[in-house]
């Protein structure tokens, strides 16, 4: 197929290069160095989409990030991506496209019946009609309207791509390498600033690359690239391109996207697609450019409608031509360009132009070319449905009121220019006051209040040696501040032609009779009589008068739009832009894909994957993992097919009646040390701990100023002045932070160290009956007995030449021990232990059955201590001294806290004892009584009870000391179950714990 | 993401820290009668300043040191970073 729209001889395309593309499954050809949009627009093709309202046909209207229309949902490597703009896709071999919102095409698109009935879906219009009844919105409204409307779809799929996360500090961040952007990297770079200069677009140079202009003796063009390639070969300048700074955070913060792979087919093996920069930057310049505003008139949205800097950039850029037949409508001198360009080409453009009588070398020129103008005329309105045909033209008054005869004009293609409105999000975002510029009528940077600096036209500086000459010195001076070097560039002179000022009509009325569309915010369909209708109805602020009529929402953000809303409201509200304020510019400056701001953290990668030394064991023993915080811990070892009940019965009951092993090497450890430990630990734990013997034990409760408990655990004193404190898997790092706090700020007097060492001992817990024989065979040189080492006792020991710590205490309730070795000798130690168990029976288990053996003993653990329970609520009274002071006792007086019906941790079972109870349930009186039923408590464990064999759970329940031998109801709604429960004491199994002083 | 100064090893991002709020507020001490209007004070009680702020942070993957660090809320200008012990 011939591209009817291409040119041979200009054009920065590879035309050696032949790349095959489909769109709405049609074949295409392009080349190398084309955008979806150059290639489809060689083609000849302009309906690209359904407009999001009244799915009016949607064509091309710019040629960079400001594209309001030509999205599409982009297919490439299996994958798919919705919202794409087609002028920032780069082509590739191989790529598929297919248009957004419209069924079932776009071509013949159903939901275009709106267009008809737009009369009826005015601004708010959602907001009005499907209010009541209020059940109908999320049922049948909802679901309705998001189905109509909505752009592409996003992918159900895992990303499989690879996305990067970079840190970056540097002097000077540029974002944009368009004439202002070279110029003041190149002059910091040669004074010795580490600059990155970033450009959003594949190639760099901005409008130096569609410009006709000469700086010192080369053309912009060529001026730039040598530059570039200069900056390239410098060790202290990261240049890159296809990057787009979106981001302007705190403390000069940037983040920049740089999609390294979207331009390919598929993504290099190694490379990620996308890569975010997180650029701390000494200083930033903003040489980000200016947007092409569009000129408002009648059905102003039609295919074919586009910016005149477009219809530029794609025949400089691409060698494409928007038209065959152009008409430039045009209030400033840059239509006039455009215009030239055509007429270079063999075209012939008709310019429209609102203003009188303007004189300027550029006009000149265009005149002298023999192009037709007409002065005082506009265009009222354009023809056509899914292309511009004709234009419906007329003079105009010299006050711009009154519209002459109308008259019929064939065109194909119509290049609007209502001058420029500078880029100043970044600038904005940074926290500059901007201020309103009456000559371009537009808002410029004002005060900074971070490290920045808008150069160029984002400063409202329209004339390219103005904007050299302020951008080398802001270079140079800025570097030097940094750098202190001197090094100065001198700046070279320009040739340009000079430009005369622009017209400040941008809205062309409606003639008499006629009520055309006229389009402010062409991705969603907001028109001047939206805007009319919302301040008619009473909406004041620009915020609300965008919310409420969306301008300047969705994927574009009113890049092309936002400016003529302003001046809209301002002209109906007799005010002058700047009263009426803009609304507030947001990062993302251009939509980022999630994938890059997660970047690597994703499944797996999200958080650090803890494993204790013994894994490998595990793995090797058919152990399945859980997560257990930031740890994997052995849930069950698997033997045969046994599923997670009957295993961990299996490991529980043997624990009860032999001996099991467990990994607790992810307790945290803290080691404390220093003449006030003991101190710290009895300011820290509610109990007293100044008289524990060294080489005792203790268990400890602590809390939080407000009196919930935070952690528990054991601590042990080693020697005179060291302790080593657990705590529990989830709590390690807060309760560390917590020692600190009071160490640093609170009590700097306390002489105490105190350092985690999780990772630095593993642990296994030896618990049952038999766990003494199997000790004492461990270590055949102590004593186990329970004089030797009584209950809550600690001595250190050699375990077969390894040095070894011993603690006698249980979580299990059965007679137990911990064993802490280093952690290089965990494997050994577990090796060791499971082989000298042997002849005990000995079998490993997880945290399963521990749950089951804590839960049927009436241990509290972290489902009871859940941030929200006090001491009295776990029946820790016994642990809450009354003669001393300690970290969040005075709130325990707190009136609910020693209330009468305080809740309390108790134990449930159900009455036919064989049906579980799941965790979460609520404990409810009568299960009959009308929502909602007035909870008195909930389930915070559940196990199956090895010793009873029957379902047994913890619940904390509400005056539950009075409450043992009552009869409820568990009602789980999530489950659908209604349980009849009896309560009894929590302490299910040995209430009197005579197994672990065994 | 803020560019704090901590004391101990220079300037860090923000994301090596983690907040500690109002550092102007005193633990009441030990073993002392404590009304419970002063005592709601300080457990709950937290003024919600607009401008300059003296809070806590802790460098916590950095040296674990709490320091003090005055910030202004509304435009995050950090005017003053000290150690733990010395006042603000």
């Amino acid at each position: 197929m011939t591209q009817n729209y291409r040119l041979d001889k200009i054009g920065l395309i590879n035309r050696d290069k032949k790349l095959s593309f489909k769109f709405n499954g049609k074949n295409y050809f392009g080349y190398e160095g084309d955008t979806l949009a150059s290639a489809l627009l060689a083609n000849g093709v302009h309906l690209i989409g359904r407009s999001f309202k009244y799915h009016r046909p949607r064509g091309f209207f710019g040629a960079g990030v400001d594209e309001p229309y030509a999205i599409v949902q982009l297919y490439r490597n299996n994958e798919t991506e919705p919202n794409v703009k087609t002028t920032e896709q780069e082509l590739f071999e191989g790529l598929e496209a297919t248009s957004v919102n419209c069924w079932p095409s776009v071509n013949f698109d159903i939901g275009a019946i709106n267009n008809f009935l737009k009369v009826f879906l005015p601004a708010g219009f959602y907001y009005k009609t499907f209010m009541w009844p209020k059940s109908f919105w999320y049922k049948v409204y909802e679901p309705i309207i998001r189905k109509a409307a909505g752009l592409g779809v996003a992918s159900t799929k895992h990303d499989k791509e690879r996305y990067e996360h970079k840190y970056e500090y540097c002097d000077l961040l540029i974002a944009g390498s368009g004439p202002s952007g070279l110029a003041s990297a190149y002059a910091a770079a040669k004074n010795g600033a580490r600059v990155i200069l970033a450009e959003d677009k594949p190639r760099f140079g901005g409008t130096l690359l569609t410009s006709e202009v000469n700086i010192g003796n080369q053309t912009g063009k060529e001026w730039a690239e040598n530059i570039i390639s200069e900056l390239k070969e410098m060790p202290n300048v990261i240049v890159k391109n296809r990057s787009q700074v979106f981001g302007y955070y705190d403390h000069n913060m940037l983040v920049m996207s740089e999609k390294l792979s979207d331009h390919l087919p598929k993504t290099k093996k190694y490379n990620p697609k996308q890569r975010l920069w997180y650029i701390r930057a000494k200083e930033v310049l903003i040489s980000s450019g200016s947007i092409e505003r569009p000129l408002v008139f009648g059905n102003n949205d039609t295919p074919g409608v586009m910016l005149s800097s477009a219809a530029k950039e794609y025949l400089k850029v691409y060698g494409v031509l928007v038209g065959k037949k152009p008409l430039i409508f045009t209030n400033n001198d840059s239509g006039y360009e455009t215009a030239i360009e055509f007429k270079k080409n063999g075209i012939e453009p008709v310019i429209l132009d609102t203003r009188k009588e303007p004189n300027s070398e550029i006009i000149e020129e265009a005149k002298n070319l023999g192009i037709q103008i007409k002065f005082s005329y506009v265009v009222v309105a354009a023809k056509g449905y899914k292309k511009v045909n004709a234009a419906e033209i007329a003079k105009i008054s010299d006050n711009k009121n009154d519209l002459g005869t109308l008259e019929n004009i064939t065109c194909d293609c119509i290049c609007v220019s209502g001058f420029w409105t500078p880029t100043i999000h970044l600038a904005s975002q940074s926290g500059n006051k901007t201020k309103f510029d009456k000559d371009i009528d537009a808002f410029v940077p004002g005060v900074s209040k971070q490290s920045e600096t808008t150069l160029g036209a984002a400063n409202g500086t329209f004339t390219l040696a103005e904007t050299l000459k302020d951008s080398f010195n802001a270079g140079y001076e800025l570097s030097k501040k940094i750098t202190k070097n001197d090094n100065k560039i001198s700046h070279p002179t320009v040739v340009e032609k000079n430009k005369t000022t622009h017209d400040k009509f941008w809205c062309v009325p409606l003639p008499k009779g006629k009520n055309y569309k006229r389009f402010l915010d062409f991705q969603n369909d907001v028109a001047v009589s939206d805007i009319e209708i919302a301040l008619k109805e009473g909406y004041r602020s620009i915020e609300h008068v965008k919310r409420y009529t969306t301008l300047g929402m969705a994927t574009d953000q009113g890049k092309t739009s936002n400016l003529n809303g302003l001046q809209l409201v301002s002209n109906i509200e007799n005010k002058i832009v700047p009263e009426v304020g803009h609304t507030t510019f947001r990062p993302p400056y251009t939509p980022v894909t999630i994938g890059a701001i997660v970047g690597r953290e994703v499944g797996k990668h999200s958080r650090p994957t803890r494993k204790s030394p013994m894994h490998s064991w595990h793995e090797k023993n058919n152990a399945v993992f859980v997560d257990a915080g930031v740890w994997l811990r052995p849930r069950y070892y698997k033997i045969g097919e046994e599923t997670l009940f009957e295993g961990s019965k299996r490991e529980a009951k043997n624990v009860r009646a032999n001996v099991g092993v467990c990994d607790v090497t992810t307790l945290g450890k803290i080691d404390i040390k220093g003449p006030d430990a003991a101190e710290l630990l009895n300011r820290v734990y509610t109990n007293a701990w100044l008289k524990l013997p060294v080489g005792k034990a203790r268990y400890g409760v602590m809390l939080r100023e407000d009196g919930i408990v935070m952690d528990d655990g054991t601590t042990t004193r080693i020697s005179e002045n060291h302790y080593h404190m657990t705590t529990t898997t989830a709590q390690a790092a807060n309760v560390l932070s917590h020692l600190e706090y009071y160490l640093q700020l609170v009590w700097p007097e306390l002489n105490v160290n105190v350092v985690s060492t999780t990772e630095q001992w593993a642990g296994a817990a030896i618990a049952g009956p038999k766990s003494r024989n199997l000790l004492q065979k461990l270590f055949p040189n102590i004593d186990a007995s329970t004089e030797g080492l009584p209950f809550m006792g600690y001595i250190e020991a050699d375990l077969f030449g390894v040095h070894a710590r011993i603690f006698r205490i249980s979580f299990s309730g059965e007679l137990a021990y911990e064993v802490n070795v280093e952690s290089d000798n965990g494997n050994f130690m577990w090796e060791k232990i499971m082989e000298v168990g042997q002849e005990f029976k000995i079998q490993p288990y997880g945290t399963e059955a521990l749950s089951t053996l804590r839960i049927e003993m009436g241990h509290i653990a972290g489902s009871e201590l859940d941030g929200r329970t006090i001491p009295y609520d776990n029946s820790l009274e016994g642990l809450v001294s009354k003669k001393k002071d300690f970290i969040g006792k005075r709130s325990l007086d707190r009136e609910a806290f020693i209330a009468d019906d305080r809740q309390k941790v108790v134990g449930v079972v159900p009455i036919d004892k064989k049906t579980s109870i799941p965790e979460g349930s609520h404990l409810v009186k009568d299960a009959m009584a009308p929502i909602p039923n007035p909870k008195l408590g909930y389930i915070s464990a559940s196990c199956w009870s090895v010793e009873y064999d029957n379902p047994f759970s913890l619940a904390i329940l509400k005056d539950g000391k009075n409450m043992i031998g009552q009869k409820l109801f568990a009602m789980s709604p999530l489950k659908n179950k209604t349980i009849p429960v009896e309560i009894v004491s929590s302490h299910y199994v040995d209430p009197k714990g005579e197994r672990v002083r065994s | 993401m803020l560019h704090i100064k901590c004391p101990h090893c220079g300037m860090r991002s923000q994301n090596e820290f983690s907040y500690g709020g109002d550092a102007t507020v005193k633990r009441p001490e030990l073993n002392k009668e404590i009304s419970d209007q002063d005592w709601d004070n300080f457990v709950y009680y937290r003024k919600s300043l607009r401008g300059k702020h003296k809070e806590l942070w802790q460098h916590i993957s950095g040296c674990r040191q709490w320091i003090k660090v005055e910030r202004d809320t509304a435009t995050h200008e950090i005017f003053k970073t000290v150690k733990a012990h010395e006042d603000i």
